[in-house]
């Protein structure tokens, strides 16, 4: 299983993508009435959908036919001369989806708009050739050039890193959670108990669990680098050629297609401070999993089952929420911005934000206050949680309140 | 006798509530100790502290005379009154599990277990789960998994209650040897009774204080009170209504209860230190047929309810 994971993660993908193909694969017709006469030339078919002229028809005759023929729906462009702009409606059984209504506005709307132009006097084609795109090379001051995807593949990697991370802390918070309720459920706790100190029980699970963790997650990154030198073989990438691309080839890039794509993508992989990023994961995902499955296991002693821990899975839920959030809006907008940096040092949130920062090259008294203040964070949490665990693996019966867990400091 | 266990003026508060109240109780060497009073007393905030489970605000504890260490837990077994295993592991993992957890070496712990699963005649259990038992069956698991160490102080809180009379009797039997092969035993109760016949020292505790301890013989000796329940199948009851008022004009006379065929008067006579049980006996003789002439020895439980209102 933890081989496959992520194979299966990439076979999710590809088949949620195949799956969505599919779905929008069917064949529509459309039948149109157009009054006006102006947009005949709009409605050309596609490969997804053709349509069906009945204007000279009428309306009523055109909802007949589409209804026989169970097509799709029907668009009825109507004259009317007193306003420059004709009412159009579309008529169906179902509600066409966003994509659809969007497609059939912009055409109408680029002829409505075609029109204007010429009958103020402008000359369409003249209009075509004056329009121009523009593509900004990027590059920092020591020459080192990068792309539009660049930002895209740091943002990916951060993002996943640091929601993998999330994943983890819940995942495996919650095992550590499951196993301490279990055995003060089961009542052996005070079997073990008194063979090994509550300290030493709480420290096992959260370092085994860890372990486990650490090891699930290394071999994902052994499963993604043979990935990732497989496909830069397969590809002929060279990675030294990424830093000498000149905007004449990187402009060619992007006019070819596929092939092209994944090259840059994997060179802009290769650029990543890959290093960095496996040792930031490990780093902030052993500080964050001890900060919060000593929290984790603390819950699990003060409850007596698993439908009492609701009520104190807020304070763990929302920290780790409010990081991710912060990390996709603050971080992806600005990856050195105050949120993000301030984020990236709390404690709480910090694993996760400083992770999708680094990517972005985050500097390095940054990363060394942020690890500190998580290093001493968590050891203040294991203490405290370990307190707690202690006193309410024993405690059976009353459902404790937040109040009774400070009192149990004391104990 | 050597005490194996002493406590020495042991307290413990939980915040505002006092569970141990200055303890001390000395636990010979080989004997076994009973641990009595009502829920709540303290018992087992006593059994725990022992245990290193919790810690004593303030007084130590000794064992074989050095204070707790680390390295007592694997001279003490300890089956605690809420007992559990874990419901889906097999009883062979587990019960080696456990005994590793208290310092065995696998191997030596495979050879004990093997000894006692068949002591126990369980030998086929162990390929099962917990939760493939029945309740009974998983308490002899529990006691294998108390034992097994061969500690030399056995602590049992609540013995018996849970098992079914058959498996208390064994498990009874079995501690028997264990105390006989040179364990010490230290059962805690609140059912009294239960235990009496077994102990051969206790401790009253009440409301976190110890109010009576020692050799449980020496206890009930003091406790006796020269007290007698009698039946006398009378001849003369005007002679004998007189008699009897004579009886109370000088000792303490209640109604007896005690199982007879007859109708004779049954009394309870508490002659403290005004008479013999033989000047007792030579009265009744002249009013009729004496039948019964009884000792009452006083249970533990007399003894627990007599101090408690006596330290009111």
């Amino acid at each position: 299983m933890t081989f496959l994971s992520p194979l299966i993660l990439v076979g999710m993908i590809l088949l949620i993508s195949y799956l969505t193909q599919l779905n929008s694969e069917d064949k529509r017709t459309i039948v149109v009435v157009d009054e006006s006469g102006q947009f005949e030339s709009v409605f050309f078919n596609t490969d997804k959908t053709s349509y069906v002229n009945l204007s000279d028809q009428g309306l009523d005759a055109g909802k007949e036919v589409a209804k026989d023929d169970a097509y799709y729906g029907l668009i009825h462009i109507s004259k009317n001369p007193e306003t420059a702009i004709n009412p159009v409606t579309f008529y169906g059984n179902e509600t066409p989806s966003f994509d659809f209504i969007g497609d059939i506005e912009d055409r109408i709307e680029k002829k409505i708009t075609d029109q204007n132009l010429v009958a103020q006097g402008i000359n369409l084609t003249a209009l075509e050739t004056a329009k121009s795109t523009i593509d900004i090379n990027i590059e920092n001051f020591s020459g080192e050039s990068s792309s539009k995807m660049s930002n895209w593949v740091k943002a990916g990697f951060g993002g996943a890193a640091g929601y993998l991370l999330m994943m983890f802390i819940i995942i495996y918070g919650n095992m550590v959670m499951r196993s301490v309720i279990e055995e003060k459920t089961n009542r052996i706790i005070e079997v073990i108990i008194s063979s090994v100190k509550p300290f030493q029980l709480m420290m096992g699970k959260i370092l085994g669990t860890t372990l486990a963790g650490i090891t699930q997650f290394a071999i994902w990154v052994l499963v993604g680098g043979v990935l990732l030198v497989v496909l830069t073989a397969v590809f002929g990438v060279d990675p030294s050629a990424a830093t000498s691309v000149n905007p004449a080839a990187s402009q060619a890039q992007e006019i070819a297609q596929d092939p092209n794509m994944v090259i840059e993508l994997l060179q802009e992989i290769q650029k990543l401070p890959l290093l960095q990023l496996v040792g930031g994961f490990f780093v902030y995902f052993i500080g964050g999993y001890f900060l919060y499955s000593s929290i984790y296991a603390a819950i699990g002693a003060a409850v007596d089952n698993e439908t009492d821990t609701q009520q104190f899975m807020l304070p763990i839920i929302m920290p780790l929420m409010l990081a991710i959030y912060v990390g996709f809006f603050a971080v992806i907008d600005n990856p050195h911005g105050t949120v993000a940096t301030v984020f990236s040092i709390i404690p709480l949130t910090s694993p996760i934000v400083m992770l999708m920062r680094i990517p972005f090259e985050v500097p390095l008294w940054q990363i060394i206050l942020s690890i500190t203040l998580l290093i001493a964070t968590f050891i203040f949490t294991v203490w405290f949680g370990s307190k707690i665990y202690r006193v309410g693996i024993l405690m059976y019966g009353k459902k404790p309140t937040y109040k009774d867990l400070i009192k149990w400091l004391k104990y | 006798m050597n005490s194996l266990l002493v406590a020495d003026t042991v307290s413990k508060k939980f915040g505002d509530f006092t569970a141990l109240n200055d303890v001390s109780i000395t636990v010979p060497e080989g004997s076994i100790f009973g641990l009595l009073g009502p829920n709540g007393a303290g018992k087992t905030t006593l059994i725990r502290i022992i245990n290193q489970i919790t810690m004593p605000d303030t007084g130590n504890v000794t064992l074989g005379g050095e204070p707790l260490q680390q390295h007592h837990i694997r001279d003490i077994g300890y089956m605690p009154e809420e007992r559990g295993l874990y419901k889906s592991m097999k009883v062979g993992e587990q019960v080696l599990y456990l005994a590793q957890l208290k310092g065995m070496s696998k191997a030596e712990a495979k050879t004990r277990a093997k000894h006692w699963f068949e002591k126990l005649e369980i030998g086929d259990w162990w390929g099962k789960k917990i939760q493939e038992l029945s309740k009974g069956q998983a308490q002899k698991i529990q006691f294998v998994v108390t034992v097994m160490h061969q500690p030399k102080l056995l602590i049992f809180d609540e013995p018996f209650s849970g098992f079914d009379p058959i498996n208390a009797n064994l498990i009874k039997d079995e501690i028997l040897q264990l105390r006989d092969e040179g364990a010490t035993v230290i059962f805690s109760t609140h059912r009294m009774e239960s235990v009496e016949e077994l102990c051969d020292h206790i401790a009253l505790i009440n409301k976190s204080n110890k109010i009576l301890d020692g050799e449980i013989n020496t206890i009930k000796r003091a406790y006796q009170n020269n007290t007698f329940d009698i039946g006398v199948q009378v001849v003369d009851e005007t002679a004998f209504a007189k008699a009897q008022q004579q009886l109370a004009s000088s000792f303490k006379v209640s109604p007896a209860q005690f199982k007879s065929l007859g109708n004779e008067h049954k009394l309870r006579v508490e002659m403290g230190d005004n008479g013999t049980p033989n000047e007792l006996l030579s009265t009744l003789q002249t009013y009729g047929q004496v039948t019964h002439f009884v000792e009452v020895i006083p249970s533990v439980n007399d003894i627990f309810i007599q101090t408690v209102s006596q330290n009111k």
